[in-house]
């Protein structure tokens, strides 16, 4: 198995994860956003991380437009509706079903990381 | 406006399929690529050059002899550069991003606090509330649909826009509380912002026209008798109002447009319109033309 990124076929893509660090405000508890991170980078599993969804909202960031067209993606972040919003804020609307949004500043750092990899580790363990 | 380009982009590339370089420390080196504003990806590993998309990306790894391409390189497009982290601690490596960052000319990660309004359109009735009330130009109007237009115009911290909104539909994701940071939108919430909407009615249709207005009374007052305490006391007093009904921060009250800009503002806003009713005379539009009352003037 090669050991970085190569030209090569590739297997079917599982769920797309995304966490939001919201690093630029003290929103969500430091405990829930370091316990979801540290889970998922241990759990071996392929995810994106980014530093603030709101920044990259504002930014109107392209990467936005690309998770958007993702086939399945989970999402840990905030509320939901702040969420969604903020995608269609950059002409990224998440128009695609299923989209999961697991949300930090109420829910526990287990229960996020649950619905984060339900079903993921399987699928990423047999690509 | 913010600068559009995309900062660095960190790819985390896998050895073996299940560990990353570093192994016990990839947590703690997301982490800190995370808080110094970079975008991480832990990438799978059979991922291909192609899947990297989204601008420059700089990959950390453990590549051993072989290289999986030039140090520094072009793959579909975008710029890629590559870096051998095996045995570097997190500060060593953190250090080699920076070094790669100042490479690129890309602009730096953070400094600024995202705080801008974000509009709900499934509440939106666009009402055009929140583009008249707010004096730094966040709103603007697009294909006559209220946008947030410059995001970086909002003041830090302060949500007074969605608490004039009626129909709770604007957000600030960072706000303290709901409705306003995204929570569900319940009954009493739309009862409790209609009471703010009355305030701010009771105050005279508008908070800073109301505050416009003391400030007049206050100067007049001063003027007749010459008491320049009671006008500031007057001043406060509004401005605590302000503070305690829509939770605006010092800072922003602090930094309210003069009577002069206010004034420039609603003579640029009087002009837009008046090219809109022109362009609405010479152009076949079905659509009535605009009115001041639709432009809040």
């Amino acid at each position: 198995m090669p050991d970085h990124p190569t030209r090569g076929p590739v297997t079917p893509q599982p769920a797309k994860i995304l966490y939001c660090r919201c690093a630029y405000a003290k929103v969500i508890a430091p405990d829930v956003k370091d316990e979801v991170l540290e889970r998922l980078t241990r759990s071996g599993v392929a995810f994106e991380a980014v530093p603030d969804l709101c920044e990259m909202s504002a930014r109107r960031d392209p990467a936005l437009k690309r998770l958007a067209a993702e086939d399945e993606i989970r999402i840990a972040a905030c509320y939901p509706r702040a969420v969604k919003w903020l995608f269609s804020a950059a002409q990224a609307p998440l128009t695609k079903d299923p989209v999961e949004i697991l949300n930090m500043r109420v829910d526990g750092a287990g229960t996020v990381v649950e619905g984060l990899l339900e079903g993921v580790s399987k699928a990423e363990e047999s690509s | 406006m913010i600068a559009p380009k995309s900062p660095l982009r960190i790819g985390l590339c896998r050895n073996g399929g299940r560990s990353l370089p570093g192994d016990d420390r990839h947590y703690d080196l997301a982490r800190s690529l995370l808080d110094k504003g970079y975008a991480v990806s832990v990438l799978r590993s059979d991922s291909r050059v192609e899947d990297l998309q989204d601008g420059a990306w700089l990959l950390l790894g453990h590549f051993g002899r072989e290289k999986p391409l030039p140090a520094s390189g072009n793959g579909n497009g975008h710029e890629l550069h590559f870096r051998d982290i095996e045995g570097l601690e997190t500060s060593q490596i953190l250090k080699t991003v920076e070094e790669v960052q100042a490479e690129t000319e890309l602009p730096d990660p953070g400094g600024w606090k995202p705080w801008f309004p974000v509009i709900d359109y499934n509440r939106c009735t666009n009402c055009m509330q929140c583009l008249s009330f707010c004096l730094f130009d966040v709103y603007g109007v697009h294909e006559d649909k209220i946008q947030v237009q410059h995001e970086s115009n909002c003041k830090t911290d302060c949500p007074a826009c969605s608490r004039v909104c009626p129909e709770v539909a604007i957000l600030f994701p960072k706000y303290k509380s709901g409705p306003i940071n995204g929570d569900v939108v319940r009954q009493e919430d739309i009862q409790r912002e209609a009471m703010k909407v009355d305030i701010s009615a009771l105050l005279g249709g508008d908070l800073y026209g109301s505050l416009r207005k003391r400030q007049t009374e206050a100067r007049q007052r001063f003027s007749t008798e010459r008491d320049e305490s009671r006008a500031l006391l007057e001043r406060k007093k509004c401005l605590r109002k302000l503070k305690k009904d829509f939770d605006i921060p010092d800072e922003v009250l602090m930094s309210l447009p003069s009577a002069g800009d206010i004034q420039e503002r609603a003579e640029r806003a009087k002009a837009k319109l008046a090219a809109r009713q022109e362009r609405s005379r010479t152009v076949k539009d079905s659509r009535p033309a605009p009115t001041e009352d639709d432009w809040g003037i």
